[in-house]
């Protein structure tokens, strides 16, 4: 028998929210080694804000990401209050949640019909379409449209969002307003349906058993609740430090993190496989034939599930939209010494935050635990596997290369968040 | 057709998915007007054509990033720094001036990654034409911009 290579080399990654490379090796059918080399320069967030003072946290850190600032915004909001012992009101409560539907509906569509559906029509790119396609990026656009008017009317603008504070908001919307947020996510449920039925015929297939891990709760709210793994544990939100452990990637600017010394994955796809018992009602109701696939071990099936969540998104924030909002200061900081944990459900998955106070509410240390640096290790062993299939299957390099583009987009990466920070010894 | 492209350098890509939301109501009207070459979070083209405006977005903080801006720069008829990054350099300046304590800590890195000693803004390295401020940009201006541009080259 004699040595067959195969060298799989792609040049920053298209259609993925920053910059990365992939080297894929192998030699006869087997793969030897699979680097996904994120190339996004660093940026020191984490050390830039030591030295600050606790109400600069959330604007500053809301720049790692232009994508999913909600989320980091908010995540480091929490991570403050915990620290000072500050309790915001249950409307602050639904305006957060509000804010973070309407990101993760602006951000699961960007991804959904920007990013992937040029795959399922194989076109490189929306901006190749021909006219019948064009209803689809139409639909993209308008779903888009209405997560941002929500974000805009709760949190100022969709990206950096600047009314909430730490206790509160600035700025608590008008009825009016509310009201027109409410008609337009109204007008674009359908189109909601119709790409959740495009995204469930997408026979795309890569199984394999792992860990997954989210953060759960009763009603599929993103910002409160206990961390569940696939395995049934659950771990409190302050404790997840004991869990998690980094783990030094030297071919890339960003860091890998494992749970328990093992890979796993966060995202879309954990949350529908351990909580999809909590969707809203209406979700529920309109989505039961496609729910029915999970929990799955499909990779490919991470597309469906946010196809699923922005229903849920949109469900969820219609219910909330009824609140009665009333003007109300946000609550007065208390400075103390102190450490505070923030966990999130971002768009991507569970995002983690561990600042450290002195008395007078200056940042001493901070730390971040970022979706994409959880699901790396996970993301190269996959394509590994699944290049190792295609070769046996005698596929085309071309193919190969573009179904690994494929799966790499199925896990939506982020590598302006992956690489923001500096310090590797943390937990 | 007025041929643009969007090329990220050091930052958090928030101003290109400004563009993207403006494109929420004008992508059917510019569909027809503007020829978008370049914006690798829609499309993989990688070869730098010629343009008639470069919109550039981050900070400058390596030496591959100063020589692929100058190549953009050479190509293009008209630079424009859209966002705070490109435009001043903030957020990715920070680090410019950390105390002494804090640049020890992260100089290894620094090294490691081939960084420069200060993180610049993109008109320290070519001439800029245009720029619009902002972190991120605001989507009203830049609509108010892109008229602008249309009307000087088409």
């Amino acid at each position: 028998m004699h040595d067959e290579e195969f060298e799989l080399e792609i040049k920053n990654v298209s259609k993925i929210e920053g910059h990365t490379h992939l080297d894929v090796k192998a030699r006869n059918g087997k793969v030897s080694s699979c680097k996904l080399k994120i190339s996004e320069n660093k940026r020191f967030f984490t050390t830039a804000i030591k030295g600050a003072k606790y109400s600069m946290v959330p604007v500053t850190m809301s720049r790692i990401c232009g994508t999913c600032s909600s989320a980091h915004v908010l995540c480091a909001t929490e991570a403050v209050e915990n620290a000072f012992g500050v309790k915001p009101s249950e409307q602050t409560f639904v305006l957060r949640n509000l804010l973070m539907y309407a990101s993760q509906l602006r951000d699961h569509a960007m991804h959904l019909y920007f990013f992937c559906l040029p795959d399922l029509f194989n076109k490189d790119s929306v901006l190749d379409f021909n006219e019948q396609e064009l209803g689809w990026v139409k639909d993209g656009f308008d779903l888009k449209a209405a997560g941002n008017l929500l974000a805009t009317v709760i949190g100022g603008r969709p990206i950096h969002p600047h009314f909430p504070l730490i206790g509160g908001f600035s700025k608590i919307p008008e009825k009016a307003a509310l009201e027109n947020a409410k008609k337009q996510l109204i007008a674009v449920r359908p189109k909601i349906l119709k790409i959740i039925n495009l995204f469930y015929n997408d026979k795309s297939t890569f199984k394999r058993k792992t860990n997954y891990v989210a953060l759960v709760n009763n009603d599929f709210n993103y910002l409160k609740g206990v961390i569940k793994t696939a395995k049934g544990t659950l771990i409190n939100e302050e404790n997840y430090g004991d869990h998690l452990q980094k783990v030094v990637l030297p071919y890339s600017t960003a860091l890998g993190v494992e749970f328990e010394s093992k890979e796993y994955m966060v995202g879309s796809l954990a949350r529908m496989n351990l909580n999809k018992e909590s969707l809203n009602k209406n979700t529920l109701r309109d989505a039961k034939k496609y729910l029915s696939e999970f929990p799955s071990d499909c990779i490919f099936r991470n597309n469906l599930a946010q196809a699923i969540e922005m229903l849920h998104d949109l469900d969820a924030s219609l219910e909330l939209l009824d609140y009665d909002f009333k003007k109300e200061a946000p609550v007065e900081v208390k400075v103390r010494a102190g450490t505070g944990v923030g966990v999130v459900e971002a768009p991507r998955g569970t995002l983690y935050y561990h600042i450290e106070f002195d008395s007078s509410g200056i940042v001493k240390n901070a730390s971040i635990c970022i979706p994409t640096q959880q699901n790396i290790i996970h993301l190269e062993k996959d394509v590994a596997s699944y290049v190792e299939q295609m070769l046996a299957k005698k596929m085309s390099k071309t193919r190969i290369g573009h179904e690994v583009e494929k799966m790499i987009r199925a896990y939506d990466p982020c590598m302006s968040c992956a690489t923001h920070f500096l310090r590797i010894n943390w937990i | 057709m007025m041929k643009i492209g969007f090329f990220s350098f050091t930052c958090c890509e928030g101003c290109t998915v400004m563009f993207i939301e403006l494109l929420n109501k004008k992508f059917f009207e510019y569909a027809s007007k503007v020829d978008i070459q370049n914006i690798r979070v829609l499309r993989s083209n990688e070869t730098i054509g010629s343009l008639d405006i470069a919109f550039v977005e981050g900070a400058i903080s390596t030496q591959s990033e100063v020589k692929k801006l100058k190549e953009i720069r050479e190509k293009s008829q008209m630079v424009v720094a859209l966002g705070s990054g490109a435009a001043n350099g903030y957020p990715s300046n920070q680090r410019n001036s950390f105390d002494e304590t804090r640049k020890k800590e992260i100089a290894p890195l620094v090294k490691k990654l081939h960084q420069l000693d200060e993180i610049s803004p993109i008109s320290k390295f070519v001439k800029v034409d245009d720029q619009i401020n902002g972190c991120p940009v605001s989507e009203d201006e830049l609509a108010v911009k892109m008229e602008g541009y249309l009307k000087k080259f088409s």
